[in-house]
């Protein structure tokens, strides 16, 4: 009888990590393709609407409106790619994993900008900031990472 | 009001210049919030419970940024900067500054 119940408590302890980590690649993976096929599509859609961290304007056309524009996202990594940025501890180099979520944080938080001010032509001085966010249970907790944009939004006259 | 980080406002000319005008707002997230955001956090992706926090309080600096601008008998803000500084366990900070100016139209 008590071999039937430390079966069942390894399986729990053993068990639960592979199975968040199962969960976490097959969702996570869905989530973040398609996460980034809608970044793709609206950055379609603001093609000609560029946003660039210098702060000068086009000298021969008149500015209608000037705004800032804040945007910011909070983004965190799936169970699977915080072992695997673990794992990236030991040996160094690249840790793809968190490269994409900033990829996708930065591209988003700078799509909201845009997005609150759909009729400008352009956003000047364009800053990003990223700061991370640490969580009640200290250190080891959330490994999310917040990602702040901000910037002028100007409308040119209409020629 | 005009709001803007860049150092002039394109398209106006600054007239008078008022000085620093600040605003200030430190925030704590709730349990609730915390729990929904564990649960997010096995899948990844955006914690939206997270971004409307900072956003509120984002709002809520810049509404007394704002306020003082106004008092000081401003029509624009320049040179806007936001920071966000942990200053307690679960505790942020955010700091909005920029220069109050006044510009013709």
């Amino acid at each position: 009888m008590e071999e039937h119940y430390n079966l069942i408590f390894m399986i729990v302890i053993y068990g639960m990590p592979v199975f968040l980590a199962i969960m976490g690649f097959v969702i996570g993976g869905i989530l973040e393709r398609s996460h980034f096929n809608s970044i793709r599509e609206r950055e379609q859609k603001f093609e000609n609407y560029p946003a660039v961290p210098t702060s000068s304007i086009d000298p021969d056309r008149t500015v209608a409106t000037a705004n800032l524009s804040a945007a910011s996202v909070v983004v965190s990594l799936d169970y699977f790619k915080r072992i695997l940025a673990a794992f990236r501890n030991v040996f160094g180099g690249r840790v793809r994993s968190y490269e994409s979520l900033l990829d996708r944080a930065k591209r988003e938080a700078i799509l909201r900008m845009k997005e609150q001010y759909p009729h400008a032509n352009i956003i000047v001085n364009l800053r990003i900031n990223t700061s991370r966010i640490g969580s009640t249970q200290g250190n080891k907790g959330l490994g999310a990472v917040e990602v702040l944009a901000i910037g002028t939004a100007v409308r040119y006259e209409s020629q | 009001m005009i709001l803007t980080n860049t150092e002039t406002i394109p398209g106006k000319t600054i007239v008078e210049h008022y000085g620093l005008v600040s605003g200030n707002t430190v925030r704590a997230k709730n349990v609730g919030r915390d729990i929904a955001a564990s649960f997010k956090n096995l899948v990844g992706g955006e914690l939206k419970g997270y971004t409307e926090l900072l956003e509120d309080a984002r709002k809520e600096a810049t509404n007394r940024m704002l306020e003082q601008a106004t008092s000081l008998g401003a029509n624009a803000i320049v040179n806007i900067r936001y920071s966000t500084s942990a200053v307690a366990q679960g505790a942020a900070e955010l700091y909005v500054y920029g220069t109050a100016v006044l510009v013709n139209e």
